[in-house]
């Protein structure tokens, strides 16, 4: 079988690439998802506030998927799914096997990989104490309550700020359960603004900045955790351990783009985003394979995953009528910034969107692109937090050589 | 029914007497308190074959370990179960270190087990990853890895397809023998026997106690793990040891038979219900391999447990028939090198019962061999069409970081020894075991297990009563 595009993931970035790819006049575009049905984890993701940017207006994840969805479809996107990927070679032969299929092989012209990301986990953690159930990531528990109609429990901590953790802790109040407290180990909330106030302040639940669980109880079903604060290197501080019952330990820790299957192709993995290392086209190391959304680095708005996509999808399609790999110059992380997206840019002449985040809370500050001396794009900010993902936009014309983002007092 | 006889203990002492036993015309059960086989110390340790140079020269241990080590690679052909003769390096960091190796070579002389003495640089040609301060090393080619919960698990399932019977969830709190006859008080059931095995773990010494046996003392010496996803890219081929101490063998690094890397066990007394893991045990795992090895980086931890070693005050194991209680065998005391030594001791058990006059004929019919399942993600891709040919649940992969399919975890279901519960699907085919930690897979793992088990989602557990995952439905209130 052969495919012009063949896009891994029908979640937003993946449903997003593949409009833009046939739209943008590629002929056969496949999307392979695991799941029953496209959509991705918007499927479970039940509140509004999705569309903002796209839409102008505030839809719930479902709502979000259903509109990609019925375009890809009217546009003859073709939807494998329940199939799962096996293996992508790095000529971009995709082995995937799902009980409609069987065993398939398919050759495709370009590739988009859109396989998002996973949470992680409890162990990645090394809490020490029992093995108790009870113990589960916001977003699985998202899906027992979402689609599966279950609750996970009645008592609630939910270790971690993420933007999931914290619309779990509105979610599960609303079911009836007891969500006791929302504990950061950094001193600042790894979630967005907006989450915090509508999720946590609404519902009276505190928030419990530079604090960590330090051990779980309960042999079978988990009875407790012992809560503690922690000095500034993050270690606990034995002092303030309380024990807080509960039945139930959400985790909201971090998301790791999943690249497992980008590695076996051959695709050049970046260490601080574990997503592919792009150029500004989204094109990864891999000739004529592209990556966007989450498994390239996680996004704080599904808004901006699209928006990311359609530039991979439409680059796809580029690749089928003219491969070109470009060479152009390499982004880099300067004092203040953890990463930057894309890590190299095309000498196209074309502007240029770096996005990245911050390594810590900067108030007063300004985050600063420069070539070289030269500073070719600057952005005053009153505040800026890890858990806002940034960007600075460049010219065409002023790239002159590499670029490093830093930032600086105003 | 009265069985001939009874053993109390599923873990791989349990399992493998069951399975020798199983072989011969007799009528046998396992009795387990928890809700799987493979719940106590054959659940949380170190997976290793150990070569047997370090056992006291003359004691059961040493014994028991040779001929187990021997035993092994026929052992898990028949059962199917993942082994590899790695070999094992004891790395010494300086002169004093270097006497204990020593001590051990001729310790090894003296047990019959080949080793040889080597330099720092030597070992580090074997070994990229080990420390530049290590002088010296000791390589028992010998040593090895096993998977213990398959070998426990194979070994049970072979047992059961001989016909020996387990009875779960059935902790023995009484024991009483009249005419000769032994009673369990087990759970709910009451099992009638003639003869009673003793494989109890760390509770062996409360089981001889009720049966009249023999007084003696386990207590429980906790080891902690963290277990290290397959990216990790500082790796051994072999298992690394330091110089023992009084605390044992020490921390060791090492790779499972699932290539994940592992480091532990660290050695503290605890309570015998004390599974928990510590800060400071973990970190003393941690510092232990990174010693050994120093890039070893901790983010690569997938998950951490702790593990019971059941230790018996004379530091040898107890396999004997009571002088007090006719009719009991006690096999107690079965710490380290235990996993090992288990079809050792199993054979010898079978010697025991042979002396006291039991008659062991070969039950018809009876095979040695156990056909694990077959593993979708390692099938050829000619193999992997067939079997999608012959079951479409082979094309639904549910477990998507170690790739297992929904036969498969079917199959683990409603095979004898089935799994009943989430863990025991991990334990049985490592849905659920892989970097994610079932964070995707586990509802679907539930929902099969729900269905092919004819019960409601909400009554799907961890590993057994009171681990519950669901807390009925939503909208409902609680149940």
């Amino acid at each position: 079988m052969k495919a012009d595009v063949v896009v891994v993931g029908a979640g937003p970035a993946g449903l997003a690439a593949a409009i833009a790819a046939k739209e943008n006049g590629a002929d056969s575009v496949v999307v392979i998802d695991r799941e029953e049905r496209p959509g991705g984890i918007l499927r479970q993701c039940i509140h509004n506030g999705f569309g903002l940017h796209v839409f102008g207006e505030e839809l719930t994840g479902p709502e979000y998927a259903a509109r990609f969805i019925d375009k890809a479809n009217a546009l003859g996107v073709r939807f494998l799914t329940e199939t799962m990927v096996l293996n992508i070679s790095p000529d971009r032969v995709v082995t995937a096997v799902g009980p409609e299929t069987g065993l398939i092989a398919i050759e495709a012209g370009a590739m988009v990989l859109a396989m998002g990301c996973r949470e992680r986990s409890a162990g990645a953690l090394m809490i020490p104490g029992s093995r108790p159930s009870g113990v589960l990531t916001a977003g699985t528990a998202q899906r027992f309550v979402n689609i599966e109609g279950y609750m996970p429990g009645r008592e609630a901590v939910i270790l971690g700020s993420g933007d999931i953790g914290l619309i779990m802790a509105r979610r599960m109040t609303l079911e009836g359960a007891h969500v006791k407290m929302v504990l950061e180990l950094m001193p600042y909330s790894g979630g967005l603004k907006r989450n915090i106030v509508q999720c946590l302040d609404d519902f009276n639940i505190p928030l419990k900045l530079s604090h960590t669980v330090t051990r779980l109880h309960g042999r079978k079903r988990l009875t407790g955790v012992t809560v503690a604060a922690v000095d500034e290197s993050g270690v606990p501080i034995k002092e303030t351990e309380e024990y807080v019952p509960c039945d139930t330990l959400l985790l909201s820790v971090g998301l790791i783009p999943e690249n497992e299957l980008s590695r076996e192709a051959g695709v050049e993995i970046d260490p601080t985003t574990n997503g592919p290392v792009v150029d500004s086209h989204l094109q990864t190391s891999a000739p004529g394979i592209f990556a966007c959304g989450n498994v390239v680095q996680v996004h704080d708005l599904v808004d901006f995953v699209t928006e990311e996509a359609t530039r991979a999808g439409r680059a796809a399609a580029q690749f089928l009528r003219e491969k070109s790999a470009c060479g152009g110059w390499k982004t880099a992380a300067g004092r203040g910034v953890r990463y930057v997206v894309p890590q190299t840019l095309c000498d196209d002449g074309e502007d240029k969107t770096l996005f990245f985040r911050v390594s810590g809370v900067y108030r007063d500050c300004a985050t600063v692109a420069r070539c070289g001396d030269k500073v070719v794009a600057r952005k005053k900010r009153p505040i800026c937090a890890p858990g806002e993902m940034e960007r600075l936009t460049i010219k065409g014309a002023d790239i002159c050589g590499d670029i490093t983002v830093t930032v600086e007092g105003v | 029914m009265i069985y001939d006889v009874a053993i109390v203990g599923a873990g791989v002492t349990g399992a493998m007497i069951a399975r020798e036993l199983g072989l011969c015309d007799l009528s046998v059960c396992v009795v387990e308190a928890e809700a799987d086989v493979a719940s106590g110390a054959s659940r949380a340790n170190s997976g290793i074959v150990h070569a047997g140079f370090d056992a006291a020269p003359g004691s059961m241990k040493a014994r028991m370990n040779k001929r187990g080590n021997e035993m092994m690679h026929k052992v898990t052909r028949e059962l199917g179960v993942p082994f590899e003769e790695c070999g094992s390096l004891v790395v010494a960091f300086g002169p004093e270190e270097e006497k204990q190796l020593d001590i051990l070579a001729d310790r090894g002389m003296a047990n019959g087990v080949p080793v040889k003495r080597m330099s720092g640089d030597e070992a580090r040609r074997m070994e990229p990853v080990l420390s530049r301060d290590i002088t010296a090393a000791l390589w028992a080619p010998t040593g090895g890895i096993v998977d213990p919960f398959s070998l426990t698990i194979g070994a049970m399932e072979n047992a059961m397809s001989n016909g020996v019977t387990l009875y779960l969830n059935s902790r023995v709190t009484a024991i009483t023998r009249t005419d000769g006859i032994w009673e369990l008080f087990a759970g709910d059931n009451r099992i009638r026997a003639h003869w009673l095995i003793n494989a109890a773990g760390v509770y062996a010494d409360d089981i001889s106690r009720m049966a009249g046996g023999e007084s003696f003392n386990i207590r429980a010496r906790r080891g902690q793990y963290v277990l290290f996803d397959k990216s990790m890219p500082v790796r051994t081929k072999s298992v690394i040891f330091g110089v023992p101490s009084d605390r044992g063998k020490g921390v060791l690094f090492s790779p499972t038979a699932h290539v994940n890397m592992i480091a532990g066990p660290t050695a503290e007394f605890v309570d015998k219900e004390d599974h928990d893991t510590t800060r400071e045990g973990l970190q003393e795992a941690l510092a232990g391999v990174q010693r050994y090895a120093p890039a070893v980086d901790a983010r690569y931890a997938i998950t951490v447990f702790a593990g019971l070693r059941a230790m018996p005050e004379s530091h040898d194991f107890i396999i004997e028939r009571s002088k007090s209680a006719p009719g009991l065998v006690n096999v107690a005391g079965i710490e380290s090198p235990g996993l090992t030594s288990s079809p050792a001791i199993a054979e010898y058990v079978k010697e025991l019962l042979e002396e006291a006059g039991v008659r062991l004929d070969p039950k018809p019919g009876a095979s040695r061999i156990r056909r694990p399942i077959e593993r979708f993600s390692e099938a050829t891709p000619e193999r992997q069409r067939e079997l999608i040919a012959m079951d479409r649940r082979y094309a639904n992969v549910i477990c998507r970081c170690e790739q297992i399919t929904e036969a498969e975890i079917v199959e683990s279901i409603h095979r004898p020894c089935g799994a009943k519960t989430v863990d025991g699907v991990r334990l049985r085919i490592r849905a659920g075991a892989g970097r994610c930690h079932g964070g995707f897979c586990m509802p679907r793992v539930m929902a099969i297990l729900a269905r092919e088990l004819g019960r409601d989602i909400d009554e799907i557990t961890k590993s057994g009563a009171g681990s519950w995952i669901l807390d009925g439905r939503i909208k409902e209130g609680t149940r």
